[in-house]
Formats: C-alpha cells, structure tokens, sequence
C-alpha cells in the first residue's frame, strides 16, 4: 500500500524553522564549552536532515548532513569551537532555511551561494583539527552519503549462485534484545527456497533449562537467485550475537538430512521456536533494493505548493481555559432555560432576579471568551524580537562597531498577523539606529561614551495598545543636516522656522536621507516613509524622539489586533457608522462663526489656529433624507489620518464601543471611504468609516482639501 | 490489536510513523521523548517499540536501557530510529538491548516491512 506522507511536510517545516531558529540563537551565544548548547544545536540539525530525508528534500537532507557532521564532531570534543566555524555554522542556518523556504514556496534559491558553503563545509570537514585523532571517522561519514549507489553495485557485483548454505548459531541471550530466531528464518523464507535444520544438541536436561535462552542453532539451505548482501542483512541485527556462516551451496549441499535432531517435549519455549522437522516454504517476492531511493524521491512534487496555510501553535493552557469557559458558558445557558420555564409557573420576582443574575453571568462569561479567544492569536513578541541578535552579530561585523543588544518585554503579545507585517518595519528601525544612530567606536570614545553601542528593544501594553520602542545610545538625530537637506530637496521653504517634532517628523518624508554615503544597510532614502506607511495601515502610529549626542528613540504604537477594535458609533440621517477611535482628536459643536466657506475648497472649520476642511459625511455617503439637520444644530468630529486633519458632521455622538471588523471586499466589494461592517449589539449593520478614504473622496468632490495654516491663508 | 509505541520528537516523522502504522491497523502510542516514552510504555503494554536516539531530556538509547529493565519488556522487539548510518550508533542501541534500527530516510513502505518482520 503506499502511504501519502506530503500531509506532514507542513508539520515538518514548522519544526523545521523552529529548530533552525533555536540552532541560531544557541550559535548566537556558543562558548565552546557548553557542551548542553552544542548538544542542542546537533539535535536541531539531526532532527532536520532525517525528516528532510524522508519527505524528499534530498538536497537538504545532503546539505544538513555536513553541518551536523561537524557539530557531532564538535560535541564529540574532536574539533574546537572557533568563532569561523560559528560564522560558518550561521551561514549554513541561512543555506538551509533558505532551500526550505524554498521548497515550501516554490521560490528560487541562490544556488551558488549554497554551493559555496556547502564546499566551505567539506572543506572544513577535510581539515583534520588538531584535537581529532580519529580521520577515519570523516572518511566512512563521506562514504555513507554516496551509499544508495555503492550498495547497489556491489549487490550487483556480488550475484549469487543458485543456493546458499547458511549456519546461525546465536548466542545464549539472543532473545533478550527482543531478536526471535524464528523471525529471522521467516524473513529468510522470504528470500527463497529454505530448508531448515534444527541442532538441538545443546540443549541442557530440563530441570537445568532457562526458558529464556536459546540452545538451539540452525543450519539451512537457501535455494535461489539471492545475493549474499540481501542473506547477511537479515542477520544485521543479531551480529555480533551470533556465530553466522554463508557459503555458497556447491561448498556442502547434504548436511540439512543430519542435523536434523528431536526436540524433546514439555521445553515450551524452544518447542515454538523450534519445529523439530526441516521447513520448506517458498518465498514471496524479494524486497526491492531501490527503496530508498524511488521513495525520497517520490515526496517531492508535493511539497512544491505553497505550505504556509496560517497555522498557529497555541499553548495548551489557553486551550485547557478556553474550554473551561464554554463549560461555564453551558451552566449559565442551562441557569436561564431553567429560570424560562419557571417564568410560567413560579414567582414572577424570583424568577426576574434569577434571569437578571444569569445575565450578569453571561456577560461575563462572553467577555472572557471573547478575551480568550483573542489570546489566542496572540503571539509573544519574541517572535519578532528573536532575529535581532543575529542581525546585530552580522551589522556589528559588516560596519565595524561594536554593538550590543538589549531586549526587554519579549513576552508583550500581540495579534498574529500585526506580528508578521511589523516585523519589516522593525528591521528597518534597527538597521538605522545602528546604522546612523551609533557612531564608530573611536567617536563614541572620543565623545566620552563606552565604545560599545546599545539598541535597546522594548515592548510593553498600554490602553489597549501596544509599545515597541528601539532605543539607541547614538548621536541622536542631526537637526542642522536634517533641516539643510529638506531646504535642499524643497520639503520646507528655507529660512522658516520648525520644531524639533516638525524635523522629526521630516525623516519620514519619502526619499529622504542624510545618509552621505549610501552603505548596503541603509541610507538609500526608501524606508522611512515604508515604515510609517505600513504602521498607519495597521492602524498604528510611529514617532521619534531625539536628544543630541545621546541618541534617539522610535515609539511606534499598534493596536493589539486588527479584527476588533475600539469604535465611536456616530448617527448621520437616521443611520449608524463607526469611525476608529483612534483617527478621532475631538469632537466638538459647531459655532457658526468659525465656518467659512473657502472657493473651490468648500467650507473650512477654524480650530483654534487652523482650518479644517468640513467633510459632510450624508453627502460623501450619497444619504439625502430630510432627517438631515442644519449645521449649527450638527456636530463636528475631527479626525486625522496621514497626516491630514478633517472635520466631520455628524447628527449625534451615539457611543463607544468594541465592534468585530467584518470585512467588506471579502463579503461584497470594496467601498471608498469604507474599511468594513459591524454588527451592533440591536442586530443591525453598522459600516465602520475610513477616514483617509473618505479625504480623499473629498477631494474628488470638491478639489485638495487639506488644513490651512492662518499664515498660509493670509500669504495666499 | 497490536499496539506499537512510536518515540520521537520530531512531530512530523512521529505523526509519518503514527499515519503509516495506523493506516496498516496497528494501534498506535505515541510519545514526544524518552521520560514520556517510558511512562506510556508501563501505563500500557505495547508489543514493539520505535525510537528516535537524539532526543532532549531521555534520549532513545537510555529509553531502550530502561525499558529492558523492565520486567514486561525483556523480549519486546524496541527498534531503534538512527540517521546514523555508520556502525556505533548501531552497536551502542544493541548495547543497550534494543532489536534492531531502521535507518533514517525511510520510506512508509520500508517503515512497515521492517515492522511486519519484527512482528512476524
């Protein structure tokens, strides 16, 4: 029968970058003697080369085998942990986890690469260390790998003759490591023709009989096209165990008749064991020989599709909770059913101040399933944090600085998927720090700071957000070369004076950088305004803050998940909205003097110094029904989103609440000004506003509208 | 039925072996390490053993030592899972008292003709 085994490539990738990462992270912090580390870091590799070899990516399976060649080396004490052979060992976590990715997306590799470490590794292999006194073991370890191919010419070397005569003679204990002589003749009947022959002449008298040993020995013929090879490994196990002969049968072709001996009766054991009469039985097919090597290749298109179906590893605990509240959830269900049917026969008041309670009791069991099932997507931030220390390792050598790093709130989780996309973003943060925060160790030194330089990642929860912040101890941002390249590039007009927030603020303008040489880590311009960009899509913010000489921090705040968030439900003609909290900067009545209507850019608010354009949200939303006030009865909402500030007029303020984002491009069709649905605790639908969809849409309506500066207003 | 324990911590390779053993009616006991090998291997009697050698915690070779020590498995077939393909990983598995190993890639074909043997 044949078994599909491409269902456990998944399993076998996630376990596989999992080790690969511990494999990194313990090369990270390798002494050379910590033995338990080493230990680990063979496992790692042990465990990938089997499973690769068995779900046929042979390629990897070859490659992993060098690594962990010499990690066993290295545990086995006969080869020195040096730090080339770490940074070797790192560059082959790169090569392995880069042909896995591949196999799992089908993506190309940079095969040279691969191939270059891969030699550097036979290389290494080659140099006999000078603690290693035992060459031979490299010399069989490389012959192993080339085995299929060795074995199958020398099995076709070795074509037998037409019969064998074969004598087993195991040891007296043979069947205490669970090998059974009688196992062994029928796998060998399987091979062929056999005849078999029992010597029961050691058997001892019977009260001196230990059932558990073996007297017996056996000699047989085995008749037919079977290769020494194929007879020697079924005797594979109990080598060693055993005195075994092998002769081709022209030797003697007559002993079975004589050997054949009475087994004398009440020894249960050997009695089984031991028919006391020659057996013939004719083999089924011989075993293929080309096994292996059909079947590791046979997995292999399987794997090609991508695996990653977003699968998630949650601990137990949270399930074991989980569980534990629908249980309660189930009392509570069964409290109210209760105190229903006793609504018709007992005690109206009883009856009310039971079904009163058991709401109570519902609301919070849904409240903690609710917070349960959220945890349950959420990840530690560890998962993000866990690749810094190796880019630190590689930065610090590529850029010549020494650089240390230093986490802290690792286990601050977060939703899965604001996990994965923050992760760009934090790399790139990085890099810049120590790229243009930390200076080279002889300034530091210069500037009477240690010539080690810190990042520092820090995550923590704050309201129902959360906090990363990248700290480095460098020189901080440089006003003066920030300002003269926006002037340069014509970002700020020259001569006008900004605040520090303002400059801060300019480092995220596209393509800007101050960068004078472009290295291969950064400088080039493009990033910054990624990274905000990608933020602000996840519904987040990043900031800078900046002491000269004492280096910068970037604060980027994120909301804890993307698929529920805190809303202010708004009332416009009669319908409900939800805008996000979190674009809302106030909200405020209208004063009738503080409206203008500007040409050509429809009506502007003053808000203390600025003008906000006024956003009619039943005209934007294409509503027109007579509920619709007058604007001095309305009121006005003033959002931000991308920088730009917008005034919306809304009939009421309804509240606040936690809504579930239900997409609208997956269940309909995407909507300006629209980023979803909610449904409202009444049942109705309420759609959840996109501030910056809607600004634009106003634009297109009534031309660019963006916040006025009063200066800007009166210059123009 | 007969019931097989498979050793390994490796999930993917455990649940390969478990699928094939499963798919051919064994039942199948499954174990993430040595300690939690041994402990289901007394909690219930299984008539052969599979094992992974490089494991965290009890490795396959110590599981192999204890579990011969253990009365109701003086003569259970353990077979060892070695990628090592040379001899010592071999001989110090049948030092221990194990039966015998099937060497790592294996094929679900290889896996079940090399159980059908040590099952007879």
């Amino acid at each position: 029968m044949s078994i599909d085994i491409s269902q456990f490539i998944q399993t076998f990738l996630e376990e596989s970058f999992e080790g690969l990462d511990s494999m990194e992270s313990l090369l990270l912090s390798l002494t050379s003697d910590d033995s338990e580390s080493i230990n680990a870091i063979f496992r790692a590799a042990h465990s990938i080369k089997g499973g690769a070899g068995t779900f046929g990516f042979s390629e990897v399976a070859r490659f992993t085998h060098g690594v962990e060649t010499l990690l066993d080396e290295a545990r086995a004490g006969r080869r020195a942990v040096t730090t080339e052979m770490i940074a070797l060992l790192l560059e082959s976590v790169d090569c392995i986890h880069a042909m896995l990715e591949a196999a799992r997306d089908g993506s190309p590799v940079d095969a040279a690469r691969i191939a270059t470490i891969g030699a550097a590794i036979e290389a290494s292999l080659r140099t006999v260390d000078h603690v290693m006194l035992d060459s031979k073991t490299v010399d069989s370890k490389v012959l192993d790998t080339q085995l299929p191919e060795a074995a199958a010419n020398s099995h076709a070397a070795a074509q037998g003759p037409h019969g064998w005569r074969i004598v087993f003679i195991p040891e007296q204990d043979v069947m205490r490591s669970g090998n059974d002589p009688l196992r062994l003749i029928a796998a060998l009947r399987e091979l062929g023709v056999l005849q078999v022959a029992c010597n029961t002449s050691a058997l001892p008298p019977f009260e001196d009989l230990n059932a558990e040993d073996c007297y017996l020995s056996w000699e047989m013929t085995l008749l037919g096209e079977v290769n020494r090879e194929a007879i020697l490994e079924i005797f594979e196990w109990v080598e060693g165990q055993c005195e075994l002969i092998v002769e081709p049968l022209s030797a003697s072709a007559e002993v079975v008749d004589e050997m054949v001996d009475e087994v004398p009766h009440g020894d249960n054991n050997s009695a089984q064991a031991c028919p006391n009469q020659s057996l013939q039985a004719s083999g089924s097919e011989p075993p293929s020989l080309s096994v292996s090597a059909s079947a590791s290749s046979s997995a292999k298109p399987a794997a090609r599709n991508r695996a990653d179906n977003g699968s998630i590893r949650v601990n137990t605990d949270k399930i074991d909770a989980l569980i534990n509240m629908v249980g309660e959830l189930v009392i509570t269900q069964s409290m109210l059913s209760q105190m229903g049917s006793h609504l018709q026969t007992g005690d109206i008041n009883y009856c009310i101040e039971g079904l009163l309670e058991g709401l109570a009791q519902l609301e919070r069991n849904t409240r903690e399933l609710q917070e349960n099932v959220m945890s349950i997507r959420m990840l530690p931030i560890s998962f993000a944090f866990n690749r810094f220390p190796r880019m630190i390792h590689d930065l610090s050598a590529s850029l010549g600085k020494q650089l240390k790093l230093k986490l802290s709130g690792e286990h601050t989780e977060l939703d899965k998927n604001v996990l994965e996309k923050i992760t760009d973003p934090l790399v790139h943060l990085v890099r810049n720090a120590v790229d243009h925060g930390i200076e080279s160790p002889d300034v530091r030194l210069a500037a009477g700071k240690p010539a080690v330089g810190t990042v520092h990642l820090n995550a923590y929860h704050k309201g129902g957000n959360i906090v990363i912040e990248i700290t480095d101890d460098g020189a901080g941002l440089n006003r003066q070369r920030i300002l003269a390249k926006a002037v340069e590039r014509r970002l700020i007009p020259a001569g006008q004076s900004i605040t520090d927030e303002q400059i801060h603020d300019l480092i995220f303008a596209a393509g800007f950088s101050t960068a004078e040489v472009v290295s291969d880590v950064s400088g080039r311009g493009v990033g910054m305004d990624v990274v905000r960009k990608n933020i602000k899509a996840l519904g987040g913010s990043v900031e800078v803050q900046s002491r000269d000489g004492l280096g910068s921090t970037f604060i980027i705040r994120l909301p804890l998940t993307l698929s529920i968030m805190d809303g202010q439900l708004i009332g416009v003609s009669g319908e409900s909205y939800v805008i996000p909290l979190i674009s809302i900067v106030e909200s405020l009545q209208v004063r009738e003097d503080s409206v203008k209507s500007v040409a050509s850019r429809g009506m502007v608010y003053r808000l203390r110094d600025e003008y906000i354009p006024v956003l009619f949200l039943h005209e934007l939303l294409g509503i027109r029904s007579p509920d619709t006030k007058q604007l001095t009865e309305s009121l006005l909402v003033v959002v931000e989103a991308d920088g730009q500030r917008a005034a919306l007029v809304v009939d009421d303020l309804l509240g606040q609440q936690q809504v579930v984002i239900k997409a609208l491009e997956t269940n309909f069709k995407k909507v300006g000004g629209l980023s979803g649905a909610t449904i409202l605790g009444d049942g109705t639908v309420a759609l959840i506003l996109d501030v910056s969809g809607l600004i634009s849409l106003s634009r297109q309506i009534t031309g660019p509208a963006r916040s006025i500066h009063p200066e800007e207003n009166k210059a123009a | 039925m007969t019931k097989i324990l498979a050793v390994d911590d490796s999930n993917s390779l455990r649940q390969m072996v478990a699928f094939t053993l499963k798919q051919s009616g064994y039942e199948v006991v499954e174990a993430v390490n040595g300690t939690d090998g041994l402990q289901k291997a007394r909690a219930t009697q299984v008539d052969l053993v599979l094992t992974d050698v490089n494991m965290p915690g009890m490795d396959g070779i110590t599981l192999v030592r204890e579990l011969r020590s253990l009365p109701t498995y003086r003569f259970t077939p353990i077979l060892v899972l070695t990628t090592e393909a040379g001899t010592e990983k071999k001989q110090e598995g049948r030092a221990a008292g194990a039966t015998g190993w099937l060497v790592k890639p294996f094929s679900p074909d290889q896996l079940l003709a090399t159980v059908k043997r040590v099952l007879g």
